[in-house]
This record gives structure tokens, sequence and C-alpha cells, in this order.
């Protein structure tokens, strides 16, 4: 079907072929599009709005298609896919309610910067507008839970759009982009070329550092007394070097490190440089060094209200230097005294060398280590030990046991207390091995992230550790592993709770548990073997060890239902609204009730 | 509790964007999904080719806040620049508005009167109306529009503010 819009009237099409580049469909160009690319992997749920695409990829020699079970399914596929690679995740859904269905993953994707772009169908051009079958507003309803998006209008102007879109969902602060493309702009021909590489008339995000910023930032680093690093997912997402920098970069000044939930594996936890992750639940030393720091290096971080807590009592005699690619990330929440826009890898690979050049030398912080010491000796992530029921950090720190000696473990997490225990008490040294969803909170990421990770890496072990209620929320998934037979492990904490919720009832609200009780739950076990898994219930102390060996060891996807202990709460934390200093240790400085201005704080 | 408001500074902000579909929604909402204030926003393209728009959009907020508004706007991908007029140095702004009033004999001449005082002219009249078409800054036309009230105000159309710095270099 020869295309009719009028930016493309007068073409000579009927001159004869020799005039004319040769003409593909706008699906067949798409696919070219993603084989230029490099996409080996598309995760994806058909409908009418995408036939002809899915008809392009009819059993495609190059580009495999991963069939999910419900859309938003795809989008932590390819979250997961992409935050273990290192390459954007690619989602292909249907117009309507397949692009609704793909929001929270979106959503979720542009919270956390993954790299990822969303191919939607649309209704044909002429119906736009009409509130036709399966039509919906895609681009209105995303355009704020994406980096960018496109609807096009003319197959001649699609391989430049999905060139672009890629382009802008790998570079700067990665993030989803996503592209709306009519069914008739999928059948409708028009010329293909490879785009040349191209230069962005407005988007052109700052990789290399001010020199003059650098300069600064190495001698503050070098004059500082009680230095702190505090790392987020910038440095995971700005590439593996990154990695190697930050642990040079810290070796170099003997400096402390701590990171956010997202940056844990970007510095090795094995490291006595090592403070454990900060925050909320993070550990009594690297809040208090937070605290007591008279200079914190933000690198790839952003200042989350998870780790400031309240903000006027934030690491309040320090100076602070923060390093982001994403300039309004930078005096956001809190002010800084020296901001730095670049990609963090570029800007810490200009200050090692910046350091040696100026001859600086390590620093003698033996008296700031001693004070980080001291706080060490709280051990704030001990837990109560039982020998009747599990206690679920002991199965974390269990789980961390048994695979120390694979060789390569990728862990995923849902949402709530597993995923805090999950981030306390296992130890991560590499990055990209650890998935979770950190600024939206999706319940229902991780077990489809896993699968994602299982696909781009499938001689790994991938573990996703969940909730008895996490995982339910995208526990259709199941299938999808099954037919792919990626061999992911689902290692449920189940305590027939919404842990979290719970825990919070708990600390605010005098206990009343309003419907954060886990009724009704299915019989794990028994829904593994309906999908052909392997089902395998841990119900004491003495099963624990036994249990996770015999997960490890069955190859095929696995579900342990571990049950533990039902009311335990996830400590150390900060509640709401109060400062560093001001940690709960322990279940004893629980009054059970707070005030109406924590009360209003998520 | 009660829930405690900051004070706002007013702020000119110039931007230059591609000409696209969608782009003023991509704007309007970062506002509102930000939870920033928009006093005026006007739209038209600028250059021949039609590929260039200029945007401007009269806000109000606490410094940090209109910082963040700037660093967010720039982080659109089809924002070309973002000026803060206020803070770029002199600038020139003018809003145009019609004002459409009514009234017979003594009424009629003051309106008259007084649209000679601001400059305004009149571009439409019948037996009992005028409507006047006035240039000038926001704080004028308010001035102007308050006069008016007082003698026969039908009804106000403005176009909101535009604004260039002073000076022969492009912002």
């Amino acid at each position: 079907m020869p295309f009719r819009s009028s930016g493309r009237k007068g073409l000579p099409r009927t001159q004869g072929k020799d005039f004319i580049v040769a003409e593909k469909s706008g699906a067949d160009i798409l696919v070219e599009c993603l084989i230029d690319l490099g996409v080996e992997v598309v995760f994806g749920y058909p409908g009418g709005a995408v036939l002809p695409i899915y008809d392009a990829l009819f059993n495609h020699p190059k580009i495999r298609h991963v069939l999910v079970r419900h859309e938003q399914g795809a989008t932590h596929m390819a979250e997961g896919y992409a935050r273990s690679t290192g390459k954007p995740g690619v989602v292909l859904v249907t117009s309507g309610p397949g692009a609704t269905n793909a929001v929270t993953g979106i959503t979720d994707a542009l919270m956390d910067s993954i790299p990822m772009i969303v191919l939607t169908g649309q209704v044909a051009t002429q119906l736009i507008g009409t509130d036709a079958f399966q039509e919906a507003d895609t681009i209105g309803i995303t355009r704020h839970c994406t980096k960018h998006n496109y609807l096009v209008k003319d197959p001649g102007k699609l391989a430049g759009v999905i060139h672009e879109a890629f382009h802008i969902a790998t570079t700067g602060r990665p993030g989803p982009v996503v592209v709306d493309i009519p069914k008739n702009v999928q059948v409708a021909t028009a010329p293909y070329q490879k785009p040349e590489a191209f230069e962005h008339a407005s988007y052109r995000p700052q990789i290399k550092a001010d020199a003059k910023a650098i300069d600064t930032a190495v001698e503050m680093l070098a004059a500082a007394e009680r230095p702190i690093l505090y790392t987020g997912g910038g440095v995971i997402n700005s590439g593996l070097e990154a990695a190697r920098l930050l642990r040079e970069l810290a070796d170099m000044t003997g400096a402390p490190v701590t990171s956010t939930l997202m940056g844990l594996g970007a510095f090795p936890a094995s490291s006595p440089q090592w403070l454990g992750m900060l925050g909320m639940h993070g550990t009594y030393e690297s809040n208090w060094a937070m605290n007591q720091a008279d200079l914190i290096v933000c690198i790839g971080a952003r200042f989350d209200d998870r780790v400031t807590g309240r903000l006027d009592a934030f690491a309040p005699n320090s100076r602070k230097v923060h390093i982001d690619i994403d300039r309004s990330s930078i005096n956001k929440t809190v002010e800084v005294d020296l901001p730095i826009v670049a990609d963090v890898g570029s800007a810490m690979a200009d200050m090692i060398a910046l350091w040696k050049s100026r001859n600086h030398h390590k620093a003698d912080l033996s008296a700031w280590w001693k004070q980080i010491d001291g706080w060490r000796e709280q051990k704030s992530l001990a837990y109560p030990e039982s020998a009747t029921e599990i206690m679920p950090q002991e199965a974390i720190a269990q789980l961390y046991k048994a695979t120390r000696s694979a060789t390569d473990v990728i862990i995923t997490t849902e949402v709530g207390q597993h995923q805090m225990w999950a981030a306390q008490h296992f130890g991560f040294d590499a990055p990209n091995k650890w998935l979770t969803s950190g600024g939206l909170g999706t319940m229902g990421y991780g077990f489809p992230a896993a699968i994602g990770a299982q696909v781009g890496n499938p001689d790994s072990l991938v573990i996703c550790v969940a909730g008895d209620a996490s995982v339910q929320m995208n526990i259709q998934e199941m299938g999808t592993a099954s037919q792919y037979r990626t061999p992911v492990k689902l290692f449920i904490l189940n305590n027939e709770y919404m842990g979290m919720v719970r825990q919070w009832q708990e600390l605010t609200y005098e206990s009343r548990y309003s419907n954060s009780y886990s009724d009704s739950l299915p019989d794990f076990v028994k829904l593994a073997e309906a999908y052909g898994w392997t089902g395998i219930r841990i119900e004491g102390p003495q099963e624990l060890e036994s249990g996770i060996r015999q997960m490890i060891d069955t190859p095929g996807p696995v579900i342990v239902d571990c049950r533990v202990a039902k009311l335990s709460n996830c400590f150390p934390m900060i509640p709401s609204g109060a400062a560093h200093t001001d940690m709960l240790l322990d279940p004893s400085q629980v009054s059970g009730s707070l005030s109406d201005e924590a009360k209003a704080l998520v | 509790m009660h829930i405690q408001e900051e004070l706002n500074e007013r702020h000119v902000l110039s931007l230059t964007v591609a000409n696209e579909a969608g782009i003023l929604a991509r704007i309007a909402g970062l506002f509102t999904a930000r939870g920033y204030n928009i006093d005026s926003l006007t739209v038209a393209d600028i250059t021949t080719d039609h590929a260039i728009s200029r945007i401007t959009i009269v806000t109000g907020g606490p410094p940090k806040v209109i910082d963040q508004i700037i660093a967010q706007l720039e982080r659109l991908v089809p924002v070309h620049k973002v000026t803060d007029l206020t803070e770029a140095g002199p600038f020139v702004e003018r809003e145009l508005a019609l004002v459409k009033v009514s009234g017979t004999g003594e009424d009629r001449i003051e309106a008259l009167r007084l649209a000679d005082v601001f400059r305004a002219k009149v571009v439409d009249t019948t037996i009992e109306s005028f409507i006047f078409e006035i240039t000038g800054t926001t704080d004028k036309i308010d001035n102007f529009v308050a006069l008016m009230r007082q003698i026969g105000l039908v009804e106000v159309g403005r176009t909101g503010v535009v604004g260039l710095t002073r000076g022969k270099e492009a912002a």
C-alpha cells in the first residue's frame, strides 16, 4: 500500500523502478532498524494494531521474541534484561490496553533510569481521535512517564525515529522511550536506508565535566578530614569502567563508600572501605558517617527522600559535591557546594588523573575511620536468632552463603521488607547483578525482571527474592518462564503479610493491621507443579540450608516457599521525616504511633 | 497540621523549542506534574522554515524552584534553549490586550481620555462601546483594565507576555 500523505505527494512512484530505492513496509523497516541497532530480543504481546509487525517477526532468524503473559511483565523483563546486560530493553505491545498495561513498567524505567524502547501499535492515522476500537492516547498517557515519545505518521520517517529513540534511551541519563506506530504506517511502504550518524538538534547530554569544577573537587577531596563517597545507580548506568574507576578513586583517597539501593554492586561489599547501604534501611555506620562527614561526594545518586530523611537535619556540617549527568538532579532537594554536570565515569577519570598529576597522597583518615569503627560496633544489621522459626534475614544470609561459590549470580527483588533484607544481607561485589525497583517501588517488578535477566544471561544463576504478596502481582509470567525454559529461582520469603505495610502499621497506627494480611495465599508448591516447575517448601530453620541447596541444584525454574517468622520487622530504620541520627535499631524503640507530620510523609 | 506555602518570585522564561506536535502539552504538563505555576504562556513559530517556536512563560516560585523549573525544561528533548529573562539582565516585555468598554455620555468621553493617557488605540466602535487595543507591561494593562472596570468594562482578551533581552545579542 503506497502511503498517501501531503508531504509525499509528487514522488516519482510511477516513473519505473530504476528511480526508486527499494521500498519496504513500515513493519519491515522497523525490523530492519532493530537489526541495525543490534537488538537480539524483543519482549512483547501481539494484538490487532501490531499484527503487521508480528508478521514481519514470524520465524525471524535474528530477532528472538519472548511472548509474555501480560504487558507489564514485558516491560519489567526488558528492564531486567537492560540492567543486567547494559543493553537497552525492547518491548512490543499493541494499542489501547497493550499500551496502558505497559505504563507501570515505563514509569519504573523512568524513575530508575533504565534504557528501554517501547514500541506500541496504534489505530490507523485516519482513525486517531475517533474513539476507535482499542484506541488510547498513548502519546498523551506516556508523555510524562517517558524520557521522550513519538507518534510516527509516515513510514518514511520511521527509520529516523527508531534510531533517534534508541539514541535518546541509551545516552545521557538513560530512560524509556515510546514509539507509537499506527497500523497503516506499518503496512504502507517507503524507501529504507540505514540512517547515517546524526547529531540531534537539541538533545546533547553533557558527558565531560568542566575542568575547573574537577580541579575544585580534587582539592576538596585532598583537604577533607572526614570524606565519604555517596554513590548511586548512575555509576552502574555509566558502565563497567565507571565501577572500576570508583574502586580506584576509593582506593586512592581511602574514603569510606556508601551507596543507594540502586547503586549496590558498583563498589564491592567485601571491601573494608564499604559501609553498607545508606538511608531509611541503611546501616548505622553509613548514616552516621553521612551525618558527621565534612565532605560528601555524591556520584550518580540524587538525594532521594529515602536517603536523606529529614532534609534540615541531613549532613548538616558537610560540604557537598554532586556529580550527575542530569542537571535537574542537582540542587533539587539538597543544595550542594559544587555541582558537576557530567557522566560519572568521565568525571571520576578526570579526578583520578588530576589527583595523580598533583601528587596527592592518601590523607591520614585514621581518626575518621576510628569513629566509623565505633559506629560499626553497633552491628545495626544484627537480628534475633530463633531455633523454631526461620528469621527472614537468616534466609537471605544463607542464600548469600550458598551462592558465593557460584560464578555469576544475579539477584532481583520485588518490593517490601524482603527487598530491604536482601539489600542488607546479600553482599554484591560487581555491578549489574542487583536488579530492584528503587524509585517507583513497583511490586511485581522482580519476577519478570528475573526472566528478562535470565534471557540476557542464560548461564547465570538468577534468583528473584520475593514476598508472598509482591510475587502475586505478576505471577502469570510463570508461563513465560516455562515456555522459554528460563531456569529462574523464585525465592519467596513467606510471612503471610504485606510485611512492609504491616511494619508501618505497627510503627504508626498502633498495630491496626488494616488489609495487610495475605489471606487466601495459593499453595506455592502446587502452583509450581501446575506450571511444570519444581516447588520446594522450607518450613523450619533445620531445612533452610538444604532447601536452598536443592533450589540451586535443581535445573529449570523453581519456586521456594520459605516460611519465615511472621512478625519480623526490618531494622535499622529511619522513620519518615526523621533525621539520620534518630535511627531505630530494634523493636524496643518503637512507640506505635507517629505525629501527623510524620504520618503525612510516605 | 497545616500546609505551608512559600513566597514566590515572578520570572519570565523564554524558550526556543522544536515546533513539533505535542510540544506545548509537554511543557504545560511538566508544570502541572511538578506543581509549578504558569501565570501566562505564549507560543508561536519564529523561523522561516517553521522549525523553531518561541515559548514565553511567566512563572512564579522561590529561587530554588525557578532554578529547578529551568533544569526540568532543559531536560525535555525538543527544548533547544531556556533563558530566564528576569536573571539574564535588562529585557523588554510586552503584552497585548483587547479591552471592550461600553457606556454613553461622560463615561464614553472619559474612556477615550484614559485610553489616550495609556496610548491605547480604538480598533472597534459602536454608539455605545469601544474596543481598545493596548500594549505594554502586565502592570500597565492591569492598571488600564482596573480603570475601565469603573467606567463600564465588558470583557478583556490578553495575549500573555512576550519578551526579549535588550542589546544587540540574542539571549
